[in-house]
């Protein structure tokens, strides 16, 4: 079966600084694959590789066989990506705001309500369709933004830090979603995020990103067997990125997206 | 839900439909918050009214039989069209800061068609700005033509014209990166690129050097175009959509290449 993603020999730098570093990932299809690290560990920028928003200049990225590289179309229609920030167009209403990723994704007019409402059903927003977007609550929108990647039926849904800044009920609502979404599709996920809970109980497969290279990788229960018994999700996170996480952090960037993303959801 | 893979339509038709989607939502911004139209059409109307009018009375500038009320009423409708579409690169900055950007740039979308869409939605947004001055100048009492054709004609050449403001602004910030910077630099062009055109006076009137700057000056071509159309004064309509079509592509062209910077 040919893998959802397959890098080999990645590799990323940003001036001196090495980003990704000679990462080798095989994540297969129809699974939930978490990518997990401090802030500043490589997984925005292995993930904006895989987006086609990062030229890979060294090694080679496959979606699903295909060259990220050589056919960068191609590639994007088969993901639906949510970024980390909250990017649903608040001025427009959450049905206009999927209509839009309907149309740039050449969902054909006589079938694009139909798609545009069924993912909207999807997230559970079909009720609330009609209302600005800039109405909804942070989970809300979050659910919109899942309906913007979905309508174009990706094979591949890419979420960085899905449920950043949102209460415990709106992030078990944003899983429960996705994992009736993808269980009803067969599609295949791949998340970041720094919730250890969240990567235990929804990822079939784990990979620990640490200063540019994956540190360890498998099942969480494998990754926790490995460290001994009685062990964590937490432990193994901590035993990987060892007493450096405090002086590695992330870019200011990253802490400044982190905290308007946020901010923005109250 | 199910898996069902669209099939990807020609690249002529993938461009215009990018573009017409762009145009749409500003559309639908447009008709869900009036009140920006409102606000936009204070400063255009400030302009005509004490402006326009006072040197109408003063007759300090010397505009031949036509009154100056009228030979400045397409300026003005430039201007608005400028200071509306000199703005979306701050727009770009902040759907860059908000995730927009990347996530439009993972669509089948090429960047010169993200570019193109982005330019003609300002095209809109100048457009329905554009009637609102229009009516005001028709209030009054500015004599403008009515003829069907000339009217589109002069749509087309706001278009252009914001298009190639909207497009220069996303090069400045696809330079600077920063909203605050983008500010500051698109305060500090606006007024150059207006008063270094023929928006409020003949070319003929101005120093050596600020003629040589109002030839290079793209707002200058729109005005003329406007002022020949709207009032029918003497205009080489021919040169100045030469010149909007080139400067639009070209900007659009520029804009693109640089777009890739603002999301890495």
């Amino acid at each position: 079966m040919t893998a959802a993603i397959r890098c080999v020999g990645l590799r990323h730098s940003f001036g001196d600084h090495v980003a990704v570093d000679d990462v080798d990932l095989e994540i297969p299809a129809g699974g939930a694959f978490g990518l997990l690290g401090p802030n500043g560990a490589g997984k925005t920028t292995t993930i904006r590789m895989i987006t086609t928003l990062l030229p890979v200049r060294t090694g080679t990225i496959e979606v699903f066989g295909i060259d990220v590289s050589r056919r960068r179309m191609a590639v994007r229609r088969l993901i639906g990506y949510v970024p980390q920030q909250l990017s649903a167009d608040a001025a427009l209403t959450g049905r206009e705001n999927v209509a839009l990723f309907a149309r740039l994704f050449d969902v054909p007019r006589k079938i694009r309500t139909e798609r545009v409402d069924s993912a909207l059903d999807a997230v559970g927003l079909l009720d609330v369709a009609g209302r600005p977007a800039g109405g909804y609550s942070g989970g809300m929108i979050r659910r919109l933004e899942l309906a913007q990647a979905l309508v174009s039926s990706p094979r591949l849904l890419i979420l960085d830090e899905p449920t950043i800044g949102l209460d415990p009920v709106a992030r078990s609502s944003v899983w429960e979603r996705i994992e009736q979404i993808r269980a009803e599709t067969g599609m295949s996920v791949l998340v970041t995020t720094h919730y250890m809970d969240e990567a235990e109980q929804y990822c079939d497969q784990i990979a620990l990103m640490h200063r540019g290279s994956i540190r360890a990788l498998g099942s969480p229960a494998e990754l926790k067997d490995q460290l001994g018994p009685d062990s964590t999700l937490d432990d193994v996170f901590r035993a990987v990125t060892g007493d450096q996480l405090e002086q590695v952090g992330g870019g200011m960037r990253d802490v400044r997206t982190t905290r308007r993303t946020a901010r923005r959801l109250g | 839900m199910s898996v069902q893979l669209v099939e990807q339509p020609a690249a002529w038709v993938r461009f215009p439909a990018r573009v017409g989607a762009m145009c749409l939502v500003e559309l639908q911004k447009i008709r869900r918050d009036r009140s920006e139209l409102i606000t936009r059409a204070i400063q255009p109307a400030l302009w005509l009214l004490i402006f326009g009018e006072t040197f109408t009375r003063l007759r300090a500038i010397p505009t031949g039989s036509t009154p100056y009320l009228d030979y400045m009423a397409p300026g003005i409708l430039a201007q608005s069209a400028l200071f509306i579409s000199i703005f979306y690169g701050i727009l770009i900055i902040w759907e860059r800061d908000a995730g927009v950007l990347a996530k439009l740039l993972v669509t089948p979308t090429p960047r010169a068609a993200l570019v193109a869409s982005k330019a003609f939605a300002a095209g809109i947004r100048a457009l329905v700005q554009a009637v609102m001055v229009l009516i005001l100048a028709a209030l009054l009492g500015v004599s403008m033509t009515a003829n069907p054709v000339k009217l589109l004609a002069m749509a087309v050449a706001l278009v252009l014209g914001s298009a190639f403001f909207c497009c220069l602004s996303i090069v400045i910030a696809g330079l600077v990166m920063s909203r605050e910077r983008m500010m500051g630099i698109g305060q500090a062009i606006t007024m150059p690129l207006f008063f270094g055109s023929n928006a409020l006076y003949p070319v003929s009137l101005m120093p050596g050097w600020l003629k040589t700057l109002s030839h290079v000056n793209p707002l200058s071509y729109e005005v003329d175009a406007l002022r020949g159309l709207l009032i029918a004064t003497p205009a080489n309509l021919g040169l100045d959509f030469a010149v909007l079509v080139v400067a639009a592509v070209a900007s659009i062209s520029l804009a693109s290449a640089l777009l890739g910077r603002l999301t890495r």
